[in-house]
């Protein structure tokens, strides 16, 4: 038990060391002088200023020290600053993600409120022809652009419900119930995929867990249907699912930053996108790193959770 | 024809991918108008006998646009998953072959690679190379290259470790002759399906990035962003956004459905699943 956590704690540090490798060696692509284009449309730019920025980045020196600088700045909490309102970026992300982590998290509840209970009457309810219908509502579900079917739904909000708030953004803290309606279109138009790709994961989790061993002999001593489901499969089921998820977690993420251009929420995507046309590089760094070391971390923890699940792992 | 009868879905997906490739070769002589050819006079008009789909903000018929964009579109998608299937593949396979400390080293390379949300690390790898229809495709190719690098180095691990692989060594065969002719043969229906599923989501994946104005820039036509483009004028006419975003997702269905259906022929414990 305690030789597997030193074992994931060893191989989450390893992976956290290379998502910073690889992040740091990104900026490094950039063709050219790195400082000139920085710099690049801004007027102001003198020789002086040019020699200054060099030194603060370090680029004079050689490349394995200057990683090291700036990982041991991040390991301080100095994530670098702003190249153009020379705030931490840090501070800049942290005003941001918070937008991006709720459309997340709400996204993945509905998510998963919706794909279970459908999973599992599915695998229940399993024929033939309805299969098929099953298969091609899930892989549909899945392939539809969320950027679509979000501006769908404004356009049909817009023509039934003309006064609802269908895009744009208000703070929970402001206004709770603004809020989670400006949340409503986005959370449905992110979740589809999701909850698709989830439905299809528990039906076929499930139909694997009814068709074993022990949820006959729970049925042959007379557990009620109920107990079978939920405490016999679903229970096995749940391993294929919480892998899924974690999965999803991380694309929900990517999907957030495009389905808030679509909906005018200011969150991380619109400070990436703006800091693209910027060439704001610092915290294009800082957003790439800060937000996957955050998804290493989560499937680090779920990956503990197998642990609880399943007690076959932690004997392995 | 029977077997379109028992595979209703493989035989539905070929029909989206046919007709859709096929739309996207043939669009420079099937498409009724230059994709860029502007009438002012019909603009934002739904579809009628002139224009079967409508047209945009500038009068430009949105069939022919949606036409040349797939082209773009799938040439785009196309070429990132065959450089994540020929760079991830070749790792994934030497890798097994090789075994030990390079297996080890290349595949928790690989596992790094993908702790990044795709969205993310391909918004980087713009940001910094600059948006261009080769940036998206190396982009996404980079993104996918660990699916195809862990899908192919299980099974080819069982096959390095085989008889017939052992035996045509003893024969002498090189290493390079026997992961051409004994291995990858024997690993192509793996590397179908999951190019059929990558495609199916790099088609999503540059449709995205085009939307966010990060893939194929102006005035090349471009499914992703005409549906951007479109959203401009939704409440006035929402046909351009409508039939583009429709355009990307029978794109990607299509290919989803084959490779789905494809997996359950090649791997019979899948089947009724």
């Amino acid at each position: 038990m305690y030789r597997l956590l030193a074992r994931r704690g060893a191989d989450l540090l390893v992976t956290l060391f290379g998502v910073s490798v690889i992040t740091f060696l990104l900026i490094r692509l950039v063709p050219g002088d790195a400082v000139q284009i920085m710099l690049g449309a801004n007027a102001e730019v003198t020789p002086e200023r040019l020699n200054a920025l060099r030194q603060q980045l370090g680029i004079d020196r050689p490349i394995w020290e200057q990683y090291f600088t700036w990982a041991g700045g991040i390991l301080s909490g100095n994530f670098g600053s702003s190249l153009w309102t020379g705030k931490p970026v840090i501070e800049e992300i942290g005003a941001r993600i918070g937008i991006t982590i709720e459309l997340t998290l709400l996204s993945l509840g509905l998510a998963v409120i919706v794909a279970v209970p459908a999973g599992v009457a599915m695998a229940y309810l399993r024929n033939s022809a309805s299969d098929y219908v099953v298969r091609i509502l899930t892989i549909a579900g899945v392939t539809v652009p969320s950027f679509w079917l979000g501006s769908l739904l404004i356009y049909l909000m817009f023509l039934f419900f003309p006064k609802y708030p269908a895009v744009g953004y208000v703070p929970f803290t402001d206004d709770p119930w603004g809020n989670l309606q400006r949340m409503l279109l986005p959370v449905i138009a992110l979740s589809l995929p999701v909850l698709a790709a989830l439905a299809r994961i528990t039906r076929s989790a499930m139909l694997d867990a009814l068709g074993q061993d022990y949820v006959r002999t729970a049925r042959a001593k007379g557990a009620s249907e109920l107990t079978v489901v939920m405490s016999h499969a679903w229970r096995n089921a749940l391993i294929p699912f919480v892998t899924t998820l974690g999965i999803m977690a991380g694309y929900l993420f990517g999907g957030a930053i495009v389905v808030e251009q679509v909906f005018a929420l200011p969150g991380l995507g619109r400070l990436m996108l703006g800091a693209i046309n910027e060439r704001n590089y610092p915290l294009i760094q800082a957003a790439i790193l800060f937000v996957t070391s955050a998804f290493v971390v989560i499937n680090f923890l779920i990956d503990l959770l197998y642990v609880a699940i399943d007690p076959r792992v932690s004997l392995k | 024809m029977s077997w379109m009868r028992r595979q209703p879905l493989l035989a539905f997906g070929l029909i989206l991918v046919i007709l859709q490739v096929g739309g996207a070769l043939l669009a420079p002589w099937i498409a009724p108008y230059d994709p860029v050819a502007q009438d002012i006079l019909a603009r934002l008009k739904g579809p009628s006998a002139e224009h079967w789909l409508g047209t945009d903000q500038f009068g430009r018929d949105l069939l022919s646009r949606i036409l040349h964009g797939y082209g773009h579109s799938m040439l785009v998608s196309a070429g990132s998953v065959a450089l994540a299937l020929v760079t991830g593949g070749t790792l994934g396979v030497l890798a097994a072959y090789a075994g030990g400390w390079t297996d080890r080293v290349v595949m928790r390379c690989m596992d790094i690679l993908f702790a990044f949300p795709i969205i993310l690390l391909a918004i980087g790898i713009i940001a910094v190379l600059g948006p261009r229809d080769s940036t998206t495709a190396l982009a996404i190719g980079i993104v996918y290259m660990p699916i195809f690098a862990r899908l192919l180095r299980g099974p080819a691990l069982v096959l390095a470790s085989s008889d017939f692989v052992a035996g045509a060594r003893v024969l002498g065969a090189s290493h390079t002759r026997v992961l051409f002719r004994h291995i990858l043969p024997n690993l192509a229906s793996v590397i179908l399906v999951q190019a059929s599923i990558s495609l199916s989501t790099a088609i999503l994946v540059e449709a995205s990035l085009s939307f966010l104005g990060l893939g194929t820039q102006p005035p090349a036509p471009s499914l992703g962003r005409m549906l951007a483009e479109g959203r401009g004028f939704l409440l006035l006419s929402p046909f351009a956004s409508l039939f583009s975003g429709l355009a990307i997702l029978m794109a990607s269905l299509g290919f989803n459905l084959v490779g789905d259906a494809m997996r359950d022929l090649l791997d019979p414990r899948l089947r009724g699943e």
